[in-house]
């Protein structure tokens, strides 16, 4: 059996609320719920979910931009609980959302791009020009850039680049956060594709994040449907939206625009999440689910296997 | 280089650099001039008038020159307020900038002491720094400097918490910088023009407050003089004499109000939003060029855009963002226009109901007819009328459209009252049937919520309801459901299809999203450029698109059940559409291109209901393989 890649054991993220002036302490927001997850040397875990489900927090805890409430993060067998991103950076590294806002509006490329070199690697800079005309040359981008400042560069240019800058740490896994979604369609297909080709000769491992069940479905090899901070679905990309097990997953995929499809509201008008304030005992999708039961009142569900590869937190789940 | 030229167009902020440049040029320039000594007592001359043998400006009450001691104070002035001023903005900005960055207690501990600072009345506490170090123009100096602090100190903690949050800093965390060098390098750079700003700003205040102690003779002590000793000394004979105290008060006068007039043109050279001209007041209606040729008017449909042009003029480059558009929708129709950005989608959208803003947008040709009635060049006073009355909006982010601090009930009321008078109950009566005709669970409650009170999608439903306000003919919707989650999302595209249903409204839906047209919508135009490239029934266009455009495009959107696959990307990026090819704009992306592409007009052909802008289209048979 292979070490995973990334492996997750029941990793969590309470933000505390603070106390109020004379009240008693308040218990805080949880974000991320525990959650356990292994990812495999070279596959792509996709992880889908509406805003606020705690795909960002997870993502900005696996590269230690906040420390885990509970929980340790395992990279390559080695555990990861120290809280300085220099560690983390060599071995795992970030894609952001918003490629412009990611660079430094007041540095050229070339400045952003020695950082990690010479801050992580200690390159001098011979060697750091070299290394970055090779990564350059990997994602095709023109070594002329490299004077420019990132306000010059349309979106698409600059998500290259900040994939530049994650390549440059040298680190075999890449946590992508929402990398295409700020990007225009024709230039999304781009930016995937360099993506998939990067993973195939680099050897890397991805965690892809995104809202966009389409794109997460045409690039993921495994999926993790997150609701409310926790994984409710798990499974291989072809069946997580062909066959959903958990009633939210099977809400997500018949919400999807498709083409040809005849247009009517899956569910009914009020969809609130629920409070995080707030947060309801039992299954947290329950009072939007079709097939809730008393049980689902009382008792949290847990992931679970149903079958081969697929898993799901549900206590009535859909048939398989 | 930008910034000079913005600074030399305000020219207020020109003539103050000018006297600046005069003063301190003049000061710097004082040991070289050919003046008496500042310092030496002459009784026999004592209170000479100006113009007097051998004293300009006369002399003082013990008969020392004051051409000289006016020139000695002005340099003494001048540098000991830019130097309070370099000291309060270096220390002020660091503590600022370690309280924003570390945040937290730190911050908290350090922003409170700050505060304590600032509880004091700033003269009190300077008084109280000179007596507690004894009086002395450097302890003065210490005082301005130290009472300045905390203004620094919170204006650039505010800045620096903005910027330590932003996605760049964390990006430099993980590529293994420490703290330090993250304030040095990639915080620091962008509070700088925010410290200079503030500094240009408050360094007339300093040379005042300066002058302030030296008057009460807590500053430069005798004989050497500023400016505001010199007044002080002059105190006495205020009457008698008065040149004594015009001279020096003049002179502070002079210098206060240039530093100031070039500080707000610096701040104004500087400030990033002053600069992209977002202070400008747009016109009420975007312009119309004289020269617009207008287009003849169709019958049945409601709304008609005939060879639309729409363009930007920035300095001397003009966007052409719409290049000649024509459009219609009949009552009960949806029509999507489908495009990327950049595409002219959404100022098409907005020239309909002259929405661009003005300057730099100009409509320069075509015509929208609305039942017969030609819209562009119309007066503002019936393009208001017809403003959510008869063709209203919906835009992409409800959160930027509702304001903040009313409630959503009074903003509906308002839309409504825009157009009829409307008593209070029976406003609110109709506020309620509103959001209950857009779904709002409980409306009677809910009509008194603030926006921030409701999720996106409720958000969504306002600026739905607000566009129904007036039962309006037609909607023009802009990306309404981009921003928006896919379950919402769904609910909100049901909604707009059960209204048009029920009310014979005509739908504009503006989106990037082939999924959505081909639910909602029965025909669609597909944009490139500022031009349509292709338009006809949606099934037929999703079935079998024509245009190499519309079918790559297709082909490089991942559509949900097809699993994992490559993805057949366009190469290349969408022109800029102030420096468009001549013929195709697609052509230098298109793989079907030939060189007839590249040259001449590429005319909108009509066959039968549908309509292609393409010399090589995709044929039929290709398309449906």
């Amino acid at each position: 059996m292979t070490t995973p890649a990334l492996r997750l054991d029941t990793l969590s993220k309470t933000f505390p609320l603070g106390r109020s002036l004379f009240g008693p302490e308040r218990p805080g927001v949880r974000a991320v719920h525990p959650i356990t997850l292994d990812v495999m040397p070279g596959e792509t875990l996709g992880i889908v979910g509406e805003s606020g489900c705690g795909k960002s927090t997870l993502a900005r805890m696996l590269v230690g931009l906040i420390p885990p409430t509970t929980g340790t993060i395992e990279i390559e067998g080695a555990a990861l609980d120290n809280a300085d991103p220099a560690v983390f950076g060599k071995r795992i590294q970030y894609v952001f959302q918003d490629p412009i806002s990611s660079l430094n509006p007041r540095k050229t490329i070339r400045q952003i791009m020695e950082a990690p070199l010479k801050l992580l690697h200690g390159m001098d800079r011979a060697a750091r020009t070299t290394r970055i005309a090779e990564i350059f040359e990997t994602v095709s981008l023109r070594a002329d850039f490299l004077d420019r400042y990132p306000h010059e560069f349309s979106g698409g240019q600059a998500q290259r680049i900040g994939i530049a800058r994650a390549l440059a740490a040298e680190a075999r896994i890449l946590i992508l956060d929402e990398p295409v979604s700020a990007l225009d369609v024709s230039v999304q297909a781009q930016v995937l594709n360099l993506l998939a080709d990067l993973k195939a000769r680099l050897g890397l491992t991805y965690l892809f994040i995104s809202h966009d069940l389409a794109v997460v479905e045409a690039v993921s090899d495994r999926i993790a449907v997150l609701y409310f901070g926790s994984v409710v679905e798990l499974g291989r990309a072809e069946d997580v939206f062909r066959t959903p097990r958990h009633p939210y997953t099977k809400l997500l995929a018949d919400s999807a625009p498709v083409v040809g499809r005849p247009l009517r509201a899956p569910e009914g008008a009020e969809t609130e999440l629920p409070d995080p304030l707030n947060p309801p005992e039992g299954c947290a999708f329950r009072a939007r689910c079709p097939r809730a039961t008393d049980l689902c009142r009382k008792l949290v569900p847990t992931l679970a296997p149903a079958d081969a590869g697929h898993s799901v937190a549900c206590h009535n789940p859909l048939g398989g | 280089m930008r910034s000079l030229a913005l600074l030399a167009r305000n020219r207020l902020a020109l003539g103050g650099l000018i006297v600046m440049g005069l003063v301190v040029f003049l000061a710097l320039l004082t040991p070289a001039l050919p003046l008496k000594p500042p310092n030496i007592t002459d009784t026999s001359n004592r209170f000479l008038p100006p113009f007097s043998q051998g004293a300009i400006l006369g002399t003082d009450h013990l008969g020392r020159d004051l051409l000289s001691r006016l020139m000695w104070g002005t340099r003494l002035s001048l540098a000991v307020g830019f130097a309070a001023a370099l000291i309060a903005a270096t220390i002020g900005a660091a503590i600022g900038i370690v309280a924003g960055y570390y945040g937290g207690r730190t911050d908290n501990v350090i922003m409170r002491g700050v505060d304590m600072l600032m509880a004091f009345p700033y003269i009190l506490l300077a008084l109280a720094i000179v007596a507690a170090l004894g009086p002395g123009l450097i302890n003065a100096l210490v005082a301005v400097a130290a009472v300045n602090i905390p203004f620094f100190a919170r204006n650039i903690r505010g800045i620096t918490v903005g910027i330590a949050h932003k996605e760049f800093v964390d990006a430099a965390r993980l590529s293994g910088m420490s703290d330090a060098r993250i304030i040095l390098t990639e915080i620091l750079p962008n509070v700088i023009p925010v410290i200079v700003i503030a500094m240009s700003t408050t360094v007339g205040w300093m040379i005042l407050e300066t002058a302030g102690l030296s008057f009460l003779g807590l500053g430069s002590q005798p004989p050497v003089a500023d400016l505001g000793s010199m007044l002080g000394e002059a105190r006495a004979a205020l009457i008698t004499n008065p040149h004594t105290s015009i001279v020096p008060g003049l002179m502070i006068l002079v210098i206060v109000m240039a530093i100031n007039l070039l500080g707000d043109g610096i701040r104004d050279a500087l400030d990033p939003r002053l600069k992209s001209g977002a202070l400008n007041r747009p016109l009420p209606a975007t312009l119309v060029a004289p020269s617009r040729q207008p287009a003849a008017q169709h019958a049945d449909a409601i709304l008609t855009l005939d060879n639309l042009q729409t363009q930007f003029h920035v300095k001397d480059r003009v966007y052409r963002a719409v290049g000649g558009v024509s459009l219609s929708v009949k009552p009960g129709e949806c029509l999507g226009i489908i495009g990327e950005s950049g595409s002219g989608k959404s100022v098409t959208a907005l020239s309909v109901m002259g929405l661009v803003a003005s300057p730099p947008g100009i409509i320069t040709g075509g015509s929208v007819h609305y039942q017969g009635e030609d819209l562009v060049g119309a007066p503002y006073r019936r393009l208001r009328t017809l403003r959510g009355r008869e063709v209203a909006y919906i835009f992409q982010d409800p959160q930027a459209t509702l304001h903040p601090l009313y409630r959503v009930g009074d903003q509906l009321i308002e839309a409504i009252t825009a157009h009829r008078p409307l008593s209070r109950d029976e406003g609110r009566r109709k506020a309620i049937d509103l959001l209950d005709a857009v779904r709002i669970p409980n409306a009677s409650a809910r009509v008194n919520d603030y926006p921030h009170e409701m999720s996106g999608g409720m958000r969504q439903r306002v600026g739905i309801a607000m566009a129904l306000a007036n039962d309006p003919e037609v909607i023009i919707a802009d990306e309404p459901t981009t921003a928006l989650d896919v379950t919402v999302q769904a609910q909100i595209l049901s909604l707009l299809d059960d209204l048009r249903r029920e009310r014979g409204l005509a739908i504009v839906f503006i989106t990037h999203d082939f999924g959505v047209v081909g639910q909602l919508c029965d025909r669609v135009a597909v944009m490139y450029a500022g031009r349509i490239v292709e338009q006809g029934p949606t099934r037929a266009i999703l079935d079998a698109p024509r245009h190499p455009y519309t079918a790559r495009l297709m082909a490089c959107v991942p559509e949900l059940g097809g699993g994992k696959r490559r993805l057949d990307a366009i190469p290349g990026l969408p022109p800029a559409v102030d420096d468009l090819p001549p013929g195709c704009a697609f052509a230098p992306r298109c793989d079907r291109a030939t060189e007839t592409c590249r040259t001449g007009e590429i005319p909108l052909d009509k066959v039968g209901d549908r309509a292609l802008r393409c010399l090589h289209p995709v044929t039929m048979t290709e398309a449906v393989s």
